[in-house]
């Protein structure tokens, strides 16, 4: 390992009602592979960004090669020789693959004419250099995620960048192509590359890594060699807030069943998927990102289609539904992405709230406005949200407060069965108890609940029953006191060795 | 054709397939040839394809702006409009200032108004159908204040004649719709203006993070545009001696339906002048044919709207994939 | 203090910039505001009016429709053919129908099949312009009794002192606005254009949202056809030519914005009404017909822009 070549010193960065990143620092060295790990909203892909040259930190300064460095933007870092290797790939799918590894920096002579043989050569020989089986005239729509991966790797060769930082690379990859992944990032780091390696993948962080740095919502918790250190330390570093947060499990008095799934399958996506929750119960389901835990309840609420599967509604098999005929069966389904799949923005929380259930707000089809009136004012206080009025459009309120009225919205017309995706991501501690509570209560009353979540302790704290998931499998079901950390990450780590053996 | 073409890993058909998959222009465009020239003897004939190529040049060259403009991810409605202000300029201006200076002005209104909607897209960022919206129906208003709502005519005959050159079948103003649109397909290919502006279509973000600069490649496609829309409006004033001042009246419609038919995406990033140059002819032989064979103009109507329409369903069809 | 000023301005620009222009044209004509020129203004604007209600609500689910203005012509030329053939009022409901069905198609290829809304209408709109010549086999179309006909009244008939037209348009901007402010189908519509994803997320059926916004045009269309027709007692080829451009303008100026979720009828109104003064202020001042284009191209940039940069928080990109 060599010398620092990045440094960040005491990073701060706010964002009205977050503190994203608090007084960061953390250092990079030329031939190192540098994992960055945390939960989601620890400030991982906010300090990515401020890296990047995407924010502007508040405080705080970057040493980068020795001096104190101000990156302007995206391709004043990739001049500088950071490289930010996207999980959303920012390539150009109609362009070939030379074109997209100089994006904004062709050669042209002085009348803007391309100099396409020199480009062509050029990407070439970071092509050769990484070993792609594909040229550089190839049109990128046509090549795999994985190549595409490799042809924003290639910049690095390009623009013979010293730092790279890799965000969360393998979330789409088979594992051959995880494996070439490896050894692409084993020769740049031959060559004397620093690298920044984000993922939630602790067996790929164990295998690939030579430090790890853990943030926990917005510090840096510690940095540790990876040779020195064991999934048990890294993972109590990450969640450690077993101080801070304790959890409410509601009563465990079970009544009849109300979902039941068998064989449920989606080619590519989930196989052979079957679980079952009963009234009064909190079923959780963990897995990382990507293994299909979205997928399957977005297919049980019927807004995804299955190619096979069957599905119980109180003990009477029922037809895969549309999502009309779950919300009108008493399903619910607070999904993952509060602001592209739960909220209309520009509506304010009265008409929100009513959406789903326009038939129980109105008299031939007539709006009733003094009843949206009431419901919205009762959740309001229910859930104290802070929204000025019933009309304030929901865009202008916290996460928090937005995840309250997607609550409110399926909660208003007393659902059976209530299915919750990632509840509590991105938003403040005290909004996160105010969910906890609200799950024990709910599962109190009587209602079947499913709580998807990729935070181990939340998961482990609410649920009477765990499902773990990996890879579009259920893998694993866990109660009592089998519940714990150490199995939920052996079902799903040796699942995945399992399946790359 | 090198461009359009595709590269993919696959047996000599599967890339012939791959390749009519994206230019299925040229499946409709022989088609329809071989309907017509079935159906009509007077079809394939030398005389009745220059007609089609002068025919079509007029639509093909405000075409090859709004294809610029297209890929960039915008559309331009303002096209029939500036047609009609550089033609009434050109004839109306001779009288002040001879033939050539006034042809000159009427090339640089339309430049002018141009980089003015570009301007106010890129500034603004307005969506480019409202700018030009706007443009439509001011621009026709500036040419009937200009013409005080008469057709103006050229004082000097002599003017019709200067597009009276042929090469062969082919007239001068086929020559300058081929021209133009190779080399505009040179700039989307060769340059870096041209490519940048692919970049910007296809995946604004990706660009924008790059360091290209996506207001600037606008304005000049805007520019182009109408610049191009003004030399068409010339050589119209020049084929009919006169300036009409509501010449080229929903011709916005039909050139965009030129450039769609031909495979541009609508969306940006993807199409190429060679597409265009097969929507224009197949919209020119479609019209022509019809003609040919004394179907009443209605005809013409109905089968160009079923035909987008077919273009449409077809695209979503065989590549739906790329379309998301 | 001064902030609020700012913020009014900048709320109600526009709003304020309208009074100043109906204020200039107040001092130098002063034939601009009394009740017989304003129901005259409203009575112009009653054709685009109409038409813009139904457009509204293809616009708010962020879509368009570029076909109203063959299918004004298509439906004008139907109605009066079919009057001189069928009588009234069984061509009245011909009219309806027909828009309805072609609302319907709109509605089936952009809705369902999921095509490009601005090029299936762009198809549409060539496809019934050709509709209507082989309809009216190119030649213009007359009332044949126009002196007798109680078709008369739709266009240029008076109740209670107001003209017919314009309490249609009226009465239609009522029932579109009540439609779209208080009931199911309303919020659906807002739903949908606000956020597609959201929606489907939330039992909404986006396809056949969509499919009754391009039916409800098409009515609105039809209405529309109605009055043009009574009011013009005949119908050329080309008589709905540009409507639909003029129309969007209307609703574009309002502040219905073109993505979909945001605007109302009473917008349009306003949108389409502010058309309408321009015109006719102009016109009592003086100015040839034509200056209200460049008026209008100017008011759309401000407006939209202003609009835009309220939202935004800044006036530049």
């Amino acid at each position: 390992m060599g010398d620092v070549i990045l440094k960040v010193e005491g990073i701060t960065k706010t964002f009205p009602g977050v503190t994203a990143l608090d007084d960061v620092s953390f250092d990079i060295r030329s031939g190192e592979v540098h994992a960055l790990v945390g939960e989601n909203g620890a400030g991982k892909s906010t300090l990515m960004k401020v890296l990047a040259g995407l924010h502007k930190p508040d405080a705080g300064e970057i040493i980068y090669q020795g001096a104190p460095t101000q990156v302007a933007g995206p391709l004043d870092a990739r001049r500088k020789g950071i490289l930010l290797i996207h999980q959303e790939l920012s390539l150009s799918p109609e362009l070939s693959v030379a074109e997209n590894i100089y994006l904004g920096a062709w050669p042209t002579n002085r009348f803007g004419v391309l100099k396409k043989r020199e480009l062509r050569r050029h990407a070439a020989s970071a092509l050769d250099a990484l070993g792609c089986g594909f040229g550089p005239d190839t049109r990128v729509g046509t090549l795999s995620v994985a190549m595409q991966q490799m042809v924003e790797i290639a910049r690095a060769e390009a623009f013979n960048a010293n730092v790279v930082i890799f965000d969360e690379p393998t979330a789409s990859l088979t594992d051959t192509e995880k494996d070439q992944l490896f050894q692409t990032i084993r020769g740049l780091k031959a060559r004397g590359v620093g690298i920044v390696y984000i993922s939630h993948k602790m067996n790929e962080i164990f295998d690939i890594t030579d430090r790890i740095t853990v943030l926990r919502d917005g510090q840096v918790q510690g940095t540790v060699d990876t040779a020195e250190t064991d999934l048990n330390q890294v993972t109590r570093m990450m969640i450690g807030r077993t101080l801070d947060t304790y959890f409410i499990r509601a009563k465990a008095e079970f009544g009849a069943e109300v979902l039941r799934v068998e064989g449920l399958s989606k080619a590519g996506v989930f196989r052979d998927v079957g679980f079952s929750v009963r009234e009064g119960e909190v079923l959780g389901l963990y897995g990382l990102v990507g293994a299909g835990r979205s997928e399957v309840v977005e297919t049980v609420f019927g807004v995804r289609k299955a190619d096979s599967g069957k599905l119980y509604w109180k003990g009477g098999e029922i037809a895969l539904p549309s999502p009309r005929q779950s919300i009108d069966m008493g399903m619910a389904l607070v999904p993952e992405s509060r602001k592209e799949q739960g909220l209309v923005l520009m509506m304010g929380g009265r008409e929100n709230t009513s959406l789903p259930h326009l038939g129980l707000f109105s008299s031939v089809s007539i709006m009733n406005r003094p009843k949206e009136l009431a419901v919205f004012e009762k959740y309001r206080s229910a859930l104290s949200i802070k929204t000025t009025g019933p009309d304030q459009a929901v865009s202008q309120l916290s996460g928090g407060n937005q995840q309250k009225f997607v609550l409110a919205k399926w909660l208003c017309a007393d659902p059976k069965l209530i299915i919750l995706d990632e509840p509590t991501r991105g938003i403040d501690v005290g909004s996160k108890s105010a969910i906890h509570e609200l799950i024990a209560d709910l599962a109190q009353k009587g209602l079947a609940v499913i709580v998807i979540s990729s935070e181990m302790p939340e998961v482990l704290g609410v649920s009477h029953r765990v499902l773990a998931m990996s890879e579009g499998a259920i893998v694993a079901e866990f109660e009592g006191d089998a519940m714990t950390e150490e199995n939920l990450i052996d079902a799903v780590s040796h699942h995945r060795d399992d399946a790359a053996a | 054709m090198s461009h359009a073409t595709d590269i993919r890993a696959g047996s000599p058909l599967q890339s012939v397939l791959g390749w009519l998959l994206r230019n299925h222009i040229w499946v409709f465009l022989a088609l329809t040839i071989i309907v017509f020239s079935w159906a009509s003897p007077y079809f394939l004939t030398v005389n009745n394809i220059g007609n089609i190529l002068t025919q079509g040049a007029f639509i093909g060259i405000l075409a090859i702006g709004m294809t610029m403009v297209m890929i960039n991810g915008e559309i331009d409605l303002s096209v029939g409009a500036v047609l009609a202000l550089a033609s009434a300029l050109a004839i109306g201006l001779q009288d002040h200032m001879g033939v050539w200076p006034a042809v000159f002005l009427g090339l640089m209104s339309g430049a002018a108004l141009g980089f003015l909607n570009g301007t106010l897209v890129a500034l603004s960022g307005m969506h480019s159908f409202i700018v030009t919206l706007g443009g439509l129906i001011g621009i026709r208003g500036l040419v009937f204040v200009y013409s005080g709502e008469n057709a103006l005519m050229v004082p000097d005959f002599s003017y019709t004649e200067i597009p009276e050159v042929y090469l062969g079948p082919i007239s001068l103003t086929a020559m300058i719709f081929f021209a133009l649109a190779l080399f505009f397909q040179w700039v989307l290919s060769s340059t870096r203006h041209g490519r940048e502006t692919y970049a910007v279509g296809d995946n604004i973000e990706a660009a924008h993070d790059a360091g290209i600069n996506v207001k600037r490649h606008k304005i000049i496609n805007f520019t182009i545009c109408s610049t191009l829309a003004a030399v068409c409006g010339i050589l119209l004033s020049m084929r009919l001696g006169t300036a009409e001042p509501n010449a080229g009246r929903i011709w916005e419609l039909w050139t965009i339906i030129a450039v769609v038919l031909g495979g541009t995406r609508l969306q940006g990033g993807f199409g190429s002048m060679w597409m265009t140059i097969g929507g224009v002819l197949t919209l020119a032989v479609l019209r022509n044919g019809l003609r040919l064979l004394n179907t009443p103009n209605y005809v013409e109507l109905m089968v160009m709207g079923a035909v987008l329409v077919l273009a449409l369903v077809l695209d979503k069809v065989l590549n739906h994939k790329g379309y998301t | 203090m001064g902030q609020t000023i700012n913020g009014l301005l900048r709320r109600h620009g526009l709003a304020l910039a309208f009074l100043v222009f109906l204020g200039v044209v107040a001092l130098n004509a002063d034939a601009f505001l009394s009740p017989g020129n304003i129901l005259d203004v409203l009575r112009q604007v009653s054709i685009t009016g109409m038409m813009a209600l139904g457009v509204t609500f293809v616009v708010l689910t962020g879509r368009l429709d570029l076909s109203i203005g063959s299918l004004l012509t298509l439906l004008t030329v139907i109605v009066v053919d079919q009057h001189n053939i069928a009588g009234p009022f069984p061509a009245i409901v011909m009219t309806l129908l027909a828009g309805l069905a072609v609302g319907a198609f709109n509605g089936v290829l952009v809705g369902f099949v999921g095509l490009n809304a601005l090029i299936v209408t762009l198809a549409m709109l060539s496809f019934l312009q050709g509709l209507v010549l082989l309809y009216s086999g190119g030649s213009n179309v007359n009332v044949a009794n126009a002196q007798e006909t109680w078709f008369a009244v739709f266009g240029r008939g008076d109740f209670l002192g107001l003209p017919v037209p314009v309490i249609l348009f009226l009465v239609g901007a009522v029932i579109a606005g009540v439609v779209l402010q208080f009931t199911t189908f309303g919020r659906r519509v807002y739903g949908v254009g606000g956020n597609e994803t959201a929606s489907v997320f939330s039992g909404i059926d986006a396809r056949w949202t969509v499919f009754w916004t391009y039916v409800v045009s098409g009515f609105t269309t039809g209405v529309a056809a109605v009055i043009m027709g009574s009011r013009v007692m005949g119908a050329q080829n080309t008589i709905g030519q540009g409507y639909e451009l003029t129309v969007l303008a209307g609703v574009i100026l309002g502040g219905t914005s073109l993505l979909g979720g945001s605007g109302s009828i009473w917008r349009t109104v306003i949108g389409i009404s502010m058309l309408g003064f321009i015109q006719n202020g102009l016109l009592l001042l003086g100015f040839p017909y034509y200056v209200q284009w460049l008026v209008t191209w100017a008011v759309i940039i401000i407006a939209v822009w202003i609009d835009l940069g309220a939202k935004r928080g800044r006036i530049f990109a």
